[in-house]
């Protein structure tokens, strides 16, 4: 049976691993490649590295460090954080990220997901969703959830799929760095609306968070960074506790 | 030992490098004929899409020297779903190693199919110690159903293939470089064929 997927996320900024609440407060919390090796042994299912660097310093980071944890880990990785070209999906990929994450070029430039799809294959075209509800409506946020776009949630993500999209990574806003549990009624509708993989994100804080996100919708996989970056939930106890709740946990 | 990873623009050959080197071997990426000819074992990757990948291998005309290889070969993925006949994904004639196509999975499930899953009946010395339903890391939309040739079934949708074996030619659905301990030890078991 396919099992749930836990999966840490480390943001990458400066290439170093850093954490923030609501996207705001930044603080540094470890070096990635080796917070990679202890995630990966731990039994992560899959992990996620966004670069959040705001400079164009970022790419001279990224690929080396991409490259590092490739020969470092050996279960799938994501990367996401500044891509808008094919050219720098094919550059990634040729440095060892497994699938590769949009967001804001997705809004963009909606056609990317496409070319992505149709270049490398659906499956390794995730695209990020940052959503909060904001005057009665679930609104898509770009730019690390800095602008506020005109698309609904819902329909963007429909879009998104038809477009050729492998999997979706919902962020709620709402929830992110607050660890009161992830945003179920969002998750739950959209992942019973496409027929992709939904990974649900923002809000984990404790073993029964994941649990409800894994009874009460569709998600398959579930990130959460603070939680396991300073350390208050550990991925084997994690794993333990879903497998007693007979969750298929690998 | 001298192994190639076949290299024809479609796929992650960087990640499956390491992982060989990980486990202490070492292997050339390449698209050179002679190389390929020449080696012990070949292993042809693949991330990406089928009617691309048919294309590339064609511009190089690796489509004629992979089916007369008499080498162990390995394909990873796409590469396993390219020896097949054909393939639905861009209506792509393949290799025809295996006589059998690739056909989409149905909307029943979620498509493309990405995590985890169990491989179990392992039927190859390619999973020698390796325990009935391991996990192993799977991404794909497209799926092979079960046949003569199959030497290991998962559950989704149907029990399909997610192993493959004639003569010197085998084929996994996942991901070996990506499936933890127990994928390193089936990409091992292929190095010492």
């Amino acid at each position: 049976m396919l099992a749930k997927r836990i999966i840490p996320c480390l943001d990458i900024k400066n290439g170093q691993t850093v954490k923030g609440v609501n996207f705001l407060d930044l603080k540094e919390v470890g070096n990635p490649v080796e917070m990679a090796i202890k995630y990966s042994q731990q039994g992560a299912d899959e992990l996620v590295f966004l670069d959040i660097s705001a400079t164009d310093e970022r790419r001279k980071t990224l690929i080396p460090l991409v490259k590092e944890i490739a020969k470092n880990i050996n279960i799938p990785f994501t990367v996401g954080g500044g891509i808008n070209a094919l050219e720098n999906v094919e550059e990634l990929l040729k440095n060892g990220a497994d699938k590769i994450t949009i967001n804001s070029a997705a809004l963009s430039n909606p056609k990317l997901i496409t070319e992505v799809a149709k270049r490398f294959g659906s499956q390794c075209m995730v695209v990020a969703i940052d959503t909060k509800f904001v005057r009665n409506q679930h609104k898509v946020f770009s730019n690390g959830g800095k602008i506020e776009t005109e698309n609904e949630l819902f329909s963007w993500a429909k879009e998104v799929e038809n477009l050729g999209a492998g999997e979706i990574l919902l962020t709620s806003m709402n929830t992110d760095g607050t660890k009161t549990g992830f945003a179920i009624d969002i998750t739950k509708t959209l992942s019973e609306l496409i027929n992709i993989p939904v990974i649900a994100s923002g809000g984990a804080g404790t073993m029964q968070h994941f649990e409800d996100v894994f009874t009460e919708t569709k998600a398959t996989g579930a990130l959460a960074a603070s939680i396991f970056h300073f350390n208050e939930i550990g991925i084997p106890e994690l794993k333990n506790y879903l497998k007693s709740k007979n969750l298929p946990i690998r | 030992m001298n192994t190639v990873i076949i290299d024809y623009k479609a796929g992650n050959v960087q990640s499956l490098l390491f992982a060989i080197e990980r486990l202490g071997f070492s292997a050339k990426i390449t698209s050179n004929p002679d190389e390929i000819s020449n080696a012990d074992k070949v292993i042809f990757p693949g991330v990406g899409e089928a009617s691309f990948a048919m294309n590339s291998l064609r511009e190089t005309q690796l489509d004629l020297l992979i089916p007369v290889l008499k080498q162990p070969l390995l394909g990873i993925c796409l590469g396993m779903q390219l020896l097949c006949k054909d393939s639905e994904e861009g209506d792509t004639k393949a290799l025809g190693i295996f006589d059998v196509s690739v056909r989409k999975f149905p909307d029943s499930v979620l498509v493309p199919q990405i995590g985890w899953n169990q491989i179990y009946d392992l039927k190859s010395d390619l999973f020698k110690n390796i325990p009935e339903q391991t996990y192993t890391y799977l991404v794909h939309s497209y799926y092979v159903a079960k046949n003569e040739s199959t030497i290991a079934t998962t559950d989704y949708s149907e029990a399909y293939s997610t192993a493959l074996q004639k003569e010197n030619f085998f084929g996994v659905q996942f991901h070996p470089e990506k499936s933890g301990i127990l994928g390193s030890k089936i990409l091992e078991n292929f190095l010492k064929l």
